[in-house]
């Protein structure tokens, strides 16, 4: 088969719907005290701005600017992020960059490895990808395997002028050929451990921790 | 969810929503200048078709080609089934080329269950006989809740033939399980024996008087008079009918402006459904045809993507 592939935990693990749907308060305080209980903290609510901050400014100083730029985020957590940069960009420039979220779900090469996943929602901005410089921002960027499916996704909207890859974590053990332009920060990780990335617009609050696979059995929300 | 779509009544509310939430996303792939997604890449899909149908294969063909299946079409005509082969011999011929699904229609009802005995491709009934039309029902559903908001609570009336429509009753059980209030409306002659009994159980209404209910309707959901079922006297003529259960301009005028006129089509104009209400704003025909669609993408998807078991 083609689309063989290792067992590895490669996978975005997009299950969290449910659990954000139904999210009150003191369910977040639960999965944050059940969360710090296992690994270690690798960023901060801190660093995370800072790091969302640079590559905000590494994207305009590439671009020379921030004409013809387009942010796609890739749901769940991508997307947020895209808007975060969107709006420090607007901050520094005084310019709307135009912001999208990109389903990848259909475009997997494990799509029939797993029950049916449910798609998440795709928005291009108003003037599509055409000719534009298009940033896709995912939160970690781990087998490659995601952006793959994103580039074949973008094939069938458009024809991008050029193509970047933002993520707020690289945390290494490539599958493919494919490397980030801006990263946050590069997280030498072992193939057991698990990252999780926690947004404040999906979570509750901002963080990045990485936990002993085994440690996490259970799939926490947006592990990767 | 389960592995086939052979009837509403093996859909939970959970399945519904899962449906229309894909179908929701399908319907943007339908504004993009390329309509094509991998999902189902190298799965094959036969559409059997033993009954005559435009929309309704049409739209299957469309949904699994803009998913990247193959599609064939066989219909009865033009087929084996004509030399005389019989439906088992027909499924397991067409199942052993190696068949990932099959859309059947088929004039029996229960024909499709029977196929999901034989078989291990995924089965989705397109039709059986006057028993179900699941796609039908969720597609209705799926254009009701976009216009309405939340079906909770709002009121459905079902007009027409009610005895021999399959329509209405994968509509009743779809439309309950979204919490709608249905009344169907049908001259005596055409409401199906023991429909009191079922109604009581499955919580709608019947009424033979669509001028009472029509005021009241959130939604008008118009059934085709299927003249090819006509052999009985049902009615005394055409224009009878009309004039007691059509959605005549008189009509139009009395329901609530808002209120979504659906029809699953073909429709027969000047009969069951006026012109103008066919073509007024507030009919929905059109985005059923649409929306056929994208349901049948969402189906298709949730029942041939994965590796089968729960979502």
């Amino acid at each position: 088969m083609a689309h063989a592939q290792s067992d590895t935990p490669h996978a975005r693990d997009d299950a969290p719907e449910a659990t954000v749907a139904s999210d009150p308060a003191n369910d977040r305080a639960n999965d944050r005290a059940n969360d710090t209980a296992t690994g270690r903290t690798v960023l901060d609510s801190g660093d995370i701005s800072r790091a969302l901050t640079r590559i905000s400014h590494e994207i305009l100083e590439r671009n020379k600017g921030p004409e013809g730029l387009v942010l796609l985020g890739i749901p769940t957590r991508g997307v947020h992020l895209a808007q975060r940069i969107a709006s420090r960009i607007h901050e520094v420039e005084g310019h709307a960059v135009p912001v999208g979220a990109l389903d990848i779900t259909m475009y997997r090469d494990d799509l029939r490895k797993h029950p049916t996943r449910e798609p998440q929602h795709t928005s291009l901005p108003a003037g599509g990808v055409d000719g534009k410089v298009v940033v896709l921002v995912d939160d970690v960027l781990f087998s490659g395997r995601t952006v793959r499916a994103a580039l074949d996704a973008m094939n069938d909207l458009g024809r991008p002028a050029s193509v970047r890859l933002a993520v707020l974590v690289d945390r290494g053990h490539r599958e493919l050929p494919i490397r980030a332009d801006h990263v946050g920060k590069n997280l030498p990780s072992a193939r057991s451990e698990r990252v999780m990335v926690r947004l404040d617009e999906v979570d509750g609050y901002d963080e990045v921790r990485i936990a002993l696979a085994d440690q996490t059995a259970e799939g926490p929300v947006g592990a990767k | 969810m389960n592995k086939n779509l052979l009837s509403i009544e093996d859909v939970s509310a959970d399945d519904i929503a899962a449906f229309f939430a894909t179908a929701t996303e399908m319907h943007d792939v339908q504004n993009r200048s390329v309509k094509k997604l991998p999902a189902l890449r190298g799965r094959t899909v036969v559409n059997l078709f033993f009954e005559d149908s435009t929309r309704t294969r049409s739209s299957f063909e469309i949904a699994g080609k803009w998913l990247s299946a193959d599609v064939i079409n066989v219909s009865a005509k033009g087929s084996s089934v004509s030399k005389g082969e019989s439906l088992r011999d027909t499924v397991l011929t067409v199942a052993a080329m190696g068949v990932d699904g099959l859309v059947i229609r088929h004039m029996a009802s229960g024909a499709a269950k029977q196929v999901s005995e034989w078989t291990d491709a995924v089965v989705i009934n397109a039709g059986d006989g006057t028993h179900e039309h699941p796609t039908q029902a969720l597609l209705d559903a799926y254009t009701l809740q976009r216009r309405l908001g939340s079906l909770e609570g709002r009121h459905v009336v079902i007009v027409g033939d009610l005895t021999h429509s399959r329509v209405f009753r994968s509509n009743v059980l779809c439309l309950a399980k979204l919490g709608a209030e249905v009344t169907v409306v049908a001259p005596p002659t055409l409401m199906p024996s023991g429909i009191v009994a079922w109604s009581k159980d499955a919580g709608f209404a019947t009424s033979y008087d669509f001028d009472d209910v029509l005021p009241k309707a959130d939604a008008v959901m118009m059934l085709r008079v299927q003249r090819e079922r006509m052999n009985g006297a049902y009615f005394p003529s055409a224009r009878e009918y009309t004039v007691g259960y059509g959605l005549t301009r008189d009509r139009l005028a009395v329901l609530k402006p808002d209120a979504p006129i659906c029809h699953p089509g073909p429709m027969n104009r000047g009969l069951e459904i006026a012109a103008d209400a066919a073509d007024a704003a507030q009919s929905a025909v059109l985005d059923q045809v649409s929306a056929g669609v994208a349901i049948r993408m969402s189906v298709l998807y949730h029942l041939l993507a994965g590796e089968g078991g729960q979502a």
